[in-house]
């Protein structure tokens, strides 16, 4: 099993899938949207039979295929992953049949075509399995581009009316982030150039180098920025309101929940282990950035009138959580920041879809057109709070683990910036439950009073989009476990990349706690 | 802590005890309506089922050698060192609590079943009283802090979800977020007190961090138990937190006889006394808990006197009995067993108490306001007397609950010594007399009196289901507290968790003090009888009162005061926050997006436009990277 070439085929299939369903013609879009379905559940499978044959006790890089791509600058076409690639490419596999699913009927409003937005979806999903499954940094940095392209026409063609201008944005700002990267990806072979001799952008020989305090600080702030706009990080993230709420539902949980990960992921696989001193040196600015982002998000989310900008914003305080995790240098820390990815796209995804499908039955994303939904759709009310307690990281919900860990890893390196993050949880209870309140709540208000009959309960095709991802965040929150031993040897051998003990956090007294 | 061995025969399987209450919640809300007609019966049954195996299993603990055993379940989080494992602990103390809740949260249920017979939502009502039950058993039973946080958290769930029962009322509503987000605050303290132990100890279960107290430094036990505390007040409704607890009597009554009386407001002080060998390693941190148990004594008590809500003075009433508590644990190994006895008589008493609210409030159309009920001890006789003796098992009449337990308390604030034991057995003698004074003016307002219905309002009494309940819990309320420390006292059962009773210095006589507080309280009543009892009540609120009442009718100003230092300015400061997020941080760089391609209205050309600003850049950025490094490399 170990020989399948697992990864090809999985940034291969939907590639393929996204030109069949590009080329049909006009008129069979039934047939377009049941392929797609089809072709994202067989990455799901794919994903799950990669994660069977992935070995947790093996080397840190599995399932890995290279064939030289560009052979005059060393550049490789080379797949592999480790635990942390992994547990996202499982993310990618659960959530595209669900947007899939979720987007279903989505050819209202006389846009264009729902095979192009289909066929996007796909080309999205290989290009998002590519970014995550990269070992050739070059290669990495193909793919974290070209996963513009299809996100740029899913936001730009199908989204909200002011669609343009946020498809601009969302491409400028990343346009701008690459390209800093792309010097910094240049720099790295210059100096992989002098130091082996032939130039090279394999991972794993880049990890090796022993680059001057000076120079891994030009060519980590590359990284950085890059990654920073993706995550995003305060003050970085004006973009991502507008695109977030501009973009098709289905676009903007991929966009969140799968694309701004490409950033923390980043951080983790290229920033640390490669720019180690780097990394600690700016760590306590970013740890800044990151805690800052946590509260000031936060307030924002409460502030804002419009419900999907509202879940953009708590997403990026989110990813100061994941941020915190990251720079804390714990593997625990560590750990929970990659489950807190996962956990993140699927909570925020459910949430997104939520907000969704009440947006389907009102068709104005104004918070205040809502109010007393509960009444009319108890069970939509039900998926939404259940999102919304799993955005606040209630315990027995998936996303409680990961900011525990990420949290308690913290606290012990970095004690302060830990304890202003955890200040966030209250913040983080106040915008859920004011969402609650407000469109659930109360009486009958605004259109609900209006035109009661829209505000139906969710039907069959919407459950089935819930469904599943209500039964991860239980589930998850439960039994976390056998993601986290996929994760833990991934992070503890970053850990152990930029010099910070990665059997864990020592505790400060280490004759105790010798309970067994 | 004694040595705690693996469960063996009945008690490995305590997990069911959790499993039960957890299934019946999933059930009923998966199950929608198709289980409408019977989802109450099994929420209850297997509740009770819950209960049946809670004594069968303490009746098993009781004949162990070792009353302490562990469960363990599986591995809930492993990653770098901390390993925190799903475990439960079953030792004298989570017993206690366990037969508490099961116990009362069985009768409860029963008493739910007419109370909530014609909601509409009366399935939901039982789903969310036994994910209420499970989680209350995950925090008693867990045997870390971890776990304890897990069950801490899924009960503010389900009281958010019970207060917030009948959502369309916007103060239901409003009432829930304020208790979640109440709790929360403290949350935060319980949190980071688990951060603490990890960094420290590098641990958090019980075991392990109990064994190793000794070998942190003073100020780190100081901050643990400090922070552990804040944690307490929120979810035990005390001083400075106490504000959301009145206000979550938005819920049906027998939530507020369930979650905001019996079990889960008491929580804190489970904490407090589950984490002894930290407070009995800090003299500071219970310092703060005396000093927060005596003040929340006092605003308790003295809000109560000033409110007509029925249901907000007993409301009132708990945080002041909870101060009792949190004064007996605060006062260190004298103080655990005393507070966890009247814990458990002020879960039959109050429970009983807000039982029979809900059946004075049954049978007169939902009305709370006590200044039109008067005369019902006639019209609704079982109510009257188990409601009686509630009231008097609460104000501590002679050899009833309350004189056993709340005595006791008293007794040891006075043997503390010193002028702090003088101040705080002062303030515990003063709050009896005040809650004499308030109980007897709702006894006067209720049962006794001119009738003062409103209009078309019939009072009759409940049905059985419902006054069977309040028997059983009347008969607790008087028989409970001397069988607690008589017959069987509580005291000997604790003594594997807190250790053997100290010997003490008794400053004043136990006898004196008895007779002490009972003319306090006799004072109390009487006063309360001058006041309120001879009088005519009129049906409105009289408007020129003495500000003193009127401070105390408006909570003391603690509403006033979050909402002028916390909820305006932030609210203020989210305004400002959005403004300057969308001009400035985002307008920079928008004027750039701008600049670029906004002024281009059609899409394709502004993409052409890109890909040669993209090959531009490209060529610019990595002409810049190779000048600097060369530059670096030279």
């Amino acid at each position: 099993m170990t020989d399948f070439p697992w990864l090809i085929v999985m940034i291969a299939l939907p590639l393929v899938g996204g030109a069949v369903v590009a080329a049909l013609p006009a008129g069979r879009d039934p047939l377009a949207r049941g392929l797609t379905l089809g072709v994202s559940l067989a990455v799901l499978v794919l994903a799950a039979g990669a994660t069977i044959a992935f070995d947790t006790g093996g080397d840190r890089f599995q399932l890995t295929t290279s064939t030289p791509w560009i052979e005059s600058f060393g550049v490789d076409f080379a797949l592999g992953v480790d635990g942390i690639a992994l547990v996202m490419l499982l993310l990618i596999g659960v959530l595209v049949p669900v947007v899939v699913v979720a987007s279903w009927d989505d050819t209202s409003a006389g846009r264009r075509s729902m095979r192009g937005y289909f066929a996007w979806l796909l080309v999205l999903e290989a290009m998002m399995v590519g970014v995550f499954a990269a070992t050739d940094v070059f290669l990495f940095y193909v793919f974290f581009e070209a996963m513009l392209v299809p996100m740029y026409f899913i936001i730009g063609s199908f989204g909200g009316p002011r669609r343009q201008y946020a498809a601009v944005k969302f491409f400028l700002y990343s346009l701008l982030g690459g390209l800093v990267m792309l010097a910094s990806v240049i720099g790295l072979y210059v100096v992989s150039n002098s130091q082996l001799g032939e130039g090279t952008f394999a991972f794993d020989a880049l990890r090796q180098l022993e680059i001057d305090t000076d120079v891994q600080k030009l060519l980590f702030l590359g990284f950085f920025l890059a990654f920073a706009i993706k995550a995003p990080l305060f003050p970085f993230h004006t973009w991502l309101p507008d695109s977030g709420a501009e973009a098709p539902i289905g676009g903007g949980v991929l966009l969140v929940g799968v694309l701004d990960k490409v950033g923390t992921f980043g951080f983790l696989r290229y920033c640390l282990p490669l720019f180690p001193d780097a990394a600690r040196d700016f760590a306590p600015w970013i740890l800044t950035l990151a805690v800052i982002g946590i509260i000031y998000a936060a307030l924002l989310a409460m502030g804002q009138s419009d419900l999907k900008r509202l879940v953009t914003y708590t997403s990026i305080a989110h990813f100061g959580f994941i941020a915190l995790g990251i720079f804390a240098f714990s593997t625990e820390g560590g750990t929970g920041a990659v489950l807190y990815m996962v956990n993140h796209g699927i909570s925020t995804g459910l949430l997104f879809l939520a907000i969704g499908m009440l947006i389907a039955r009102g068709g104005t994303r104004e918070i205040s057109a809502y109010g007393g939904v509960a009444k009319r759709a108890p069970v939509l009310a039900g998926v939404l709070l259940i999102a919304g307690l799993s955005s606040l990281a209630l315990p027995g919900t998936n996303s409680f683990v990961s900011e525990f860990l990420v949290l308690i890893g913290s606290f012990p390196t970095r004690p302060a910036f830990t304890v202003v993050a955890t200040v966030g949880i209250v913040l983080a209870a106040l915008y859920v439950l004011l969402l609650v309140q407000r469109t659930m709540h109360g009486p009958e208000r605004g259109l609900v009073a209006e035109e009661p009959g829209r505000f139906h309960d969710l039907d069959r095709r919407e459950l089935v989009v819930a469904a599943p991802l209500i039964a991860l965040v239980i589930g998850l929150g439960v039994y976390p476990q056998p993601l986290l031993d996929l994760i833990d040897p991934a992070v503890s051998a970053t850990m152990s990349d930029i010099g910070s003990d990665p059997a864990g956090t020592t505790p400060a007294i280490t004759e105790a706690g010798a309970g067994d | 802590m004694p040595e705690t061995l693996p469960a063996t025969g009945l008690l490995s399987a305590s997990w069911l005890l959790i499993a039960l209450p957890l299934l019946g919640a999933a059930v009923l809300l998966l199950g929608g309506r198709r289980t409408d007609r019977w989802g109450h019966l099994l929420a209850t049954g297997l509740v009770a089922a819950s209960f049946v195996l809670g004594v069968l299993s303490v009746v098993q603990l009781a004949g162990l050698a070792e009353e302490s055993v562990t469960v363990d379940l599986f591995t809930f989080i492993d990653s770098g060192s901390l390993d925190v494992r799903a475990g439960l602990l079953v030792d004298p103390l989570s017993a206690v609590f366990l037969l508490l809740i099961t116990g009362v949260g069985t009768l409860i249920h029963v008493y739910s079943i007419g109370y909530m017979a014609h909601d509409p939502g009366r399935r939901r009502f039982f789903a969310y009283l036994n994910l209420f039950v499970a989680a209350m058993l995950v925090l008693v039973l867990g045997n870390s802090y971890v776990a304890l946080y897990v069950g801490w958290e899924g009960v503010g769930l389900a009281s958010y979800l019970l207060i917030a029962f009948w959502y369309t009322r916007p103060s239901a509503a409003t009432a829930a977020k304020k208790a979640f987000i109440m709790n929360r605050v403290g949350d935060v303290g319980l949190a980071i007190a688990i951060f603490v132990m990890f960094a420290q100890l590098g641990t958090t279960s019980y075991e392990d961090v109990f064994g190793s107290v000794g070998l942190l430094a003073g100020g780190t036990v100081t901050a643990i138990g400090l922070l552990l505390l804040l944690g307490a007040c929120g979810k035990s409704g005390q001083f400075p937190l106490q504000a959301w607890l009145p206000d979550a009597m938005e819920g049906p009554t027998p939530v507020s006889a369930l979650i905001h009386a019996a079990t889960m407001v008491t929580a804190g002080v489970y904490l407090i006394a589950r984490s002894a060998p930290v407070y009995d390693a800090t003299e500071t941190a219970r310092t703060v808990v005396l000093v927060i148990g005596a003040v929340t004594i006092l605003i308790g008590a003295v809000i109560g006197c000033a409110h007509d809500d029925i249901k907000k003075v007993l409301a009132y009433s708990t945080v002041s009995q909870i101060g009792y508590m949190f004064l007996a644990v605060g006062l260190g190994p004298v103080g655990y067993a005393a507070g966890i006895a009247h814990l458990v008589t002020h879960g039959f008493f109050k429970a009983g108490l807000f039982l029979g609210a809900g059946s004075v409030m049954h049978g007169m159309g939902d009305q709370v306001d006590m200044r039109r009920f008067g005369g019902l001890a006639t019209k609704m006789k079982t109510t009257f007397v188990t409601f009686g003796l509630g009231y008097l098992a609460l104000i501590g009449f002679p050899f009833l609950s309350g004189y056993w337990t709340k005595d006791a308390i008293i007794e040891a604030a006075f043997d503390k010594g010193g002028t702090s034991g003088w101040l705080l057995g002062g303030v515990a003698v003063l709050g009896a007399g005040l809650t004499a004074f308030y109980m007897t003016r709702l006894m006067f307002m209720t049962f006794f009196g001119t009738p003062r219905w409103e209009d078309g309002v019939h009072p009759h009494e409940s049905p059985p289901v419902m006054t069977v309940p309040m028997i059983v819990l009347a008969v607790g309320s008087v028989a409970g507290g001397f069988l607690l420390t008589q017959t069987f006292p509580l005291v000997e059962w604790l003594e594997p968790v807190f250790g053997p009773e100290a010997e003490r210095e008794h400053v004043i006589a136990p006898l004196l003090v008895s007779v002490l507080v009972t003319a306090v309280v006799a004072v109390g009543v009487i006063a309360a009888w001058l006041l309120v009892g001879r009088r005519e009540v009129p049906v409105t609120a009289p408007a020129r009162v003495s500000p003193v009442v009127t401070a105390a009718r408006r909570n003391l100003y603690a509403d006033a005061l979050n909402e002028s230092v916390f909820m305006r300015p932030g609210m203020w400061l989210t305004r400002a926050l959005v403004w300057v997020d969308n001009r400035g941080v985002d307008g920079a760089v928008n004027g750039l997006a701008a600049g670029l391609g906004g002024s281009s209205s059609r899409l394709g050309r502004a993409q052409t436009g890109f890909v040669r600003s993209y090959a531009l850049g490209m060529l610019g950025g990595a002409v810049i990277v190779t000048a600097a490094l060369l530059a670096v490399a030279s």
